[in-house]
């Protein structure tokens, strides 16, 4: 008996239609505020207006004698609550120093928008009504909002580690090289980027929802969250809940973009308070307090130097990194600019490499992982300076990036930093994005506009990236002092019916993984994908995972899927060779059907076998019953995608508007499983780079107050700002893993930002203008352009 | 207070609080959780509906001025267990990726062909400005509206 409908050949590929469609477009798909629990109270947090004070007194009389209102706690309230302080999980270097982080403040508050009460009522408006009657008095203590200001310690916002500083990382394989590469090399360049705060503003906010039941001691979260699985570990450790008694769910989550690869005060605070008051509690986070209380992503100050001999190869990278870390550190806020560090080379055959990194606290939002994480950064600052490099050389972007690429057959590649690159086949990449770009056409076109003295001028600018992406094999986060490992786990089963049922530790949240590891499965089994079903986000079906970030998901995690898979098909293959009396060798699988070789009448279809081992009347002696298989992969290596993308800015020399007028995308990403995911996801992420240079912000004033806490403030791009993009991709697979693949969760991003402001550049060269702070707003680029009139 | 709005074709008599929201009417008293909140300055659009035919955004409106006026959200779209034209569209054009912003999207999307059957790309990206999305970059929803405004 088979339910399985034979599949389609070669499903690896083929631009499927999406299955998380139909649910999410009806609006069936519930979010997790979307969630009906009966009986469940409601939080609103009162937070910190300031960003550096004493706490003088929290009054919560008038908000308890409100009707409806249940309870209401202040930090001090609550201190002994909690098992341990919210974790970070990355302590990069052995004397890095961390503060202790309570998820609400008790003696002081660090930064706009820190909790300092907490307020439980019956519904949403009667806590946030509640919350506002909650008065708090303030000792205000001067603020730390630069970097610089920070690293002087003028004034220490953790006075008991004695310093702002949190730790010195430092990367100098051969710092000898590296000095002998500089003080010969014919060219020299200098560059010193500002990589702004950036809000990642998911469209979903965050939220929480706790379940209890207090006789049976068990608690279920639902949380909208990238990490289902690490967040239950840090909730048994921080509450002294056993982990056991925790199960977590993400349900449809809107978009993460790193922002909720975190273990936040409020998901510990709901579970600490649903435990206390023997209720189900819910909490939904407001934009605007989201944009204070969520991490940002960013902040750091870099100073990148080259050393070039006179054809413009690069024979050294020395970087210097200041890194803002916010008030305090997050699940990976130390560990964000650790990520970028060893790729401050990009695509280039560079031989010497140094770097030191430098992180302080600041009275800001943490920051934490967004899009990229440290990889964006890394990107910008080296694709900014070889543009500066091609200028001191005085060859065109385009040329100076072919003579410094790690050619095709280098690869694997050993880099300077300690890394071993998979594969790669950068120029092929350029030269395919030139082409369609029409590059020699828009600089003849740039030519004629500057030549005419055109008021918009035309910029053209390039960008080639390399990522490392994959996260990660566990012995090498072993080296970098991650607390955790990078494996990823599956399980396939076949279902008596002849249904395949895959269970994955990732954590989707936008990415359609339930599409795409249906087809990894599907493809391997020869049946439909419309016979797969993936279960995913819930601790008690899915219990062992390590979530969703740093395009790990299909690399690691589709990766121990198709392994599982075929472990099934082995077991599959035993029972049918005992059944047909022939050698296991001797079968083949084809179509949903295992056959004997050169006998194609003798066969017998996966489902029947299903069903032969759900019965178990006659398997093979020893074998146990049932078709089931599991995968803990752990990677061998990172992957490397990598990609060249054009940015074609027009600047308007009177205002200062920059218009993209379009973008090229070619990246490769090794073997697509479903390529109409795969630009999905390239779009997105240049959206968000561009989004970066152009337009975002988290804008503070010298008092910590963060002026961009509503999207009426923070410019998220809309449909307007955006022209469509051309994408296109080059194929070369890893060879790390079974499926070739390599992740493009974040390339967009990585590669996007630089493009765009060296095509703001490039368009403002002429007027001698070489660099422009992110965002490159109409202000910035009229100020730039009145500055150098004035000249 | 007492209002009478007819959500998706059937008429609901509720006493709401003078000061709820239209949204809250729809999501907590009317259980129709496909209208989504994003932000609360009025600037993402995913919480859009349409009141009598036009794209509202529900947070921008009381319930109570709703009173005696004909909503649509999404969940009154698909008919006779098939997806609108629209959603169609954004499933053929992969026009979504976490679906969060899906709902506001697909509303004023249909409301902006009501308006502008045929309009340029332009037209699209300008009329679609209310409505923030974080995933796509717009591009894929932009080719599922102008595929949906030629089919």
């Amino acid at each position: 008996m088979s339910a399985t409908a034979p599949a389609p050949p070669g499903i690896l590929g083929q631009r499927r239609l999406r299955r998380e469609d139909p649910a999410l477009l009806t609006g069936e798909a519930r979010f997790v505020a979307d969630l009906d629990v009966p009986g469940a109270l409601h939080l609103a947090f009162v937070r910190s207006t300031l960003a550096h004070a004493r706490i003088s007194s929290v009054d919560v009389s008038a908000a308890l004698a409100m009707p409806g209102v249940v309870a209401a706690f202040t930090g001090a309230d609550l201190e002994r609550d909690w098992a341990a302080p919210l974790p970070c999980a990355w302590p990069v270097t052995a004397d890095m120093k961390a503060p202790r982080h309570l998820p609400l403040a008790v003696d002081k508050v660090c930064y706009m928008g820190d909790a300092v009460a907490v307020v439980v009522a019956e519904s949403e408006y009667l806590a946030r009504d509640a919350a506002e009657q909650v008065f708090v008095e303030y000792d205000p203590l001067p603020a730390v909002v630069g970097i610089d200001d920070a690293l002087s310690d003028r004034v220490v916002i953790h006075e008991e580690l004695g310093t702002n500083t949190s730790y010195t990382w430092e990367l100098a394989p051969d710092a000898t090289a590296v000095e002998a590469a500089f003080s010969s090399a014919t060219h020299r360049v200098h560059g010193h980027y500002v990589q702004q705060r950036l809000i990642p503003a998911a469209i979903e906010p965050r939220g929480v929802v706790v379940v209890p039941q207090p006789f049976g001691g068990e608690f279920t979260v639902f949380s909208s969250t990238q990490i289902p699985h690490i967040l239950k570990v840090m909730l048994a450790l921080t509450s002294g809940i056993a982990e056991t008694s925790i199960r977590v769910i993400a349900p449809s989550v809107g978009g993460g973009f790193g922002s909720k690869l975190n273990v936040y005060a409020e998901e510990l605070a709901t579970l600490v308070l649903a435990k206390r008051l023997r209720r189900p509690i819910r909490w939904i986070e407001t934009r605007s307090e989201g944009t204070q209380a969520t991490i940002q992503g960013r902040g750091q100050i870099q100073d990148i130097e080259l050393a070039a001999d006179a054809e413009g190869r690069v024979t050294a990278v020395r970087v210097k990194l200041l890194a803002d870390m916010g008030a305090y550190l997050q699940l990976v806020t130390p560990g964000v600019p650790i990520l970028g560090a060893f790729l401050y080379s990009g695509v280039y055959d560079v031989p010497a490499y140094s770097i030191s990194c430098t992180s302080v606290f600041t009275n800001l939002t943490p920051t934490d992982a967004y899009r990229g994480a440290g990889r964006p950064e890394a990107t910008y600052a080296i694709e900014r300076a070889m543009d500066a490099l091609a200028r001191q050389v005085g060859v065109d972007p385009a040329e100076i990036r072919r003579r410094n690429y790690i050619k095709a057959e280098k690869f694997p590649y050993a880099s300077a930093a300690g890394l071993v690159y998979d594969s790669g086949a950068y120029e092929a990449a350029l030269d395919r994005a030139l082409e369609l770009a029409g590059y020699q056409e828009l600089r003849a076109e740039q030519a004629r506009r500057r030549e005419s003295g055109d008021s918009v001028q035309l910029g053209i600018g390039l960008s080639s990236y390399m990522e490392m992406c994959g996260l990660a094999p566990s012995r090498v986060l072993a080296s970098l002092n991650y607390s955790a490992g990078g494996w990823e786990a599956a399980t396939v089963r076949l279902l008596p019916t002849g249904k395949v049922q895959v269970v994955t530790g990732t954590s989707p949240h936008g990415q359609g993984h339930e599409t795409s590891w249906s087809m990894i499965a599907a493809d391997r089994l020869g049946v439909s994908p419309d016979d797969v079903e993936v279960l995913h986000s819930d601790t008690a079906v899915a219990p062992y995972g390590l979530d969703t970030y740093g395009s790990r998901s299909l690399s690691v995690g589709g990766v121990a899927v198709a392994i599982a898979t075929d472990r099934v098909i082995e077991k599959a293959r035993k029972i049918v060779a005992h059944q047909l009396e022939v050698a296991d060798e001797d079968l083949e699988l084809a179509g949903g059907a295992f056959t004997v070789k050169g006998s194609p009448d003798r066969s017998m279809p996966l489902g029947a076998v299903a069903f032969e081992a759900f019965t178990a009347h006659d398997l093979p002696d020893g074998l146990e019953p049932n078709l089931e298989a599991s995968c803990h992969f752990d990677p061998p290596n990172f992957t490397f995608p990598f990609g060249t993308h054009v940015a074609v800015v027009e600047v308007d020399l009177e205002t200062g508007r920059v218009i993209l007028r379009s973008y090229v995308a070619v990246d490769d990403c090794g073997n697509q499983v479903n390529p109409l995911i795969v630009e999905g996801q390239v779009h997105g992420g240049v959206a968000q780079g561009v989004a970066q240079a152009l337009f975002e912000k988290a804008s503070y004033d010298e008092q910590g107050t963060l002026l961009t806490s509503t999207l009426l403030d923070y410019l998220v791009p809309a449909a307007s700002e955006l022209p469509s993009f051309v994408t296109a991709s080059t194929v070369t697979p890893s060879p790390t893993n079974l499926l070739g693949v390599k992740g493009v969760g974040e390339a967009g991003t990585i590669g996007s930002a630089p493009a765009v402001i060296n095509a703001v550049c490039d368009a403002l060269a002429r007027q001698g203008i070489h660099d422009i702070e992110m965002p490159a707003t109409p202000e910035r680029v009229w100020r730039a352009l009145k500055e150098v009139a004035a000249r | 207070m007492r209002v009478s709005i007819t959500v998706n074709g059937e008429l609901r008599s509720d006493d709401v609080e003078p000061r709820l929201l239209l949204v809250h009417y729809l999501r907590d008293v009317a259980g129709l959780t496909g209208t989504n909140i994003g932000c609360d300055t009025s600037s993402c659009g995913a919480c859009t509906v349409h009141v009598d035919g036009e794209s509202v955004k529900s947070c921008t409106m009381l319930a109570v001025q709703a009173d005696g006026c004909e909503v649509t959200t999404i969940e009154g779209l698909a008919f006779d267990g098939a997806l609108h034209p629209m959603q169609e569209s954004f499933r053929q054009h992969h026009g979504l990726q976490c679906g969060f912003c899906t709902p506001g999207m697909v509303m004023a999307a249909t409301s902006l062909l009501a308006e502008i059957p045929d309009p340029t790309e332009q037209q699209v990206r300008e009329g679609l400005e209310g409505n923030l999305c974080r995933c796509t970059g717009y591009h894929n929803i932009v080719k599922a509206v102008l595929a949906e405004a030629r089919s």
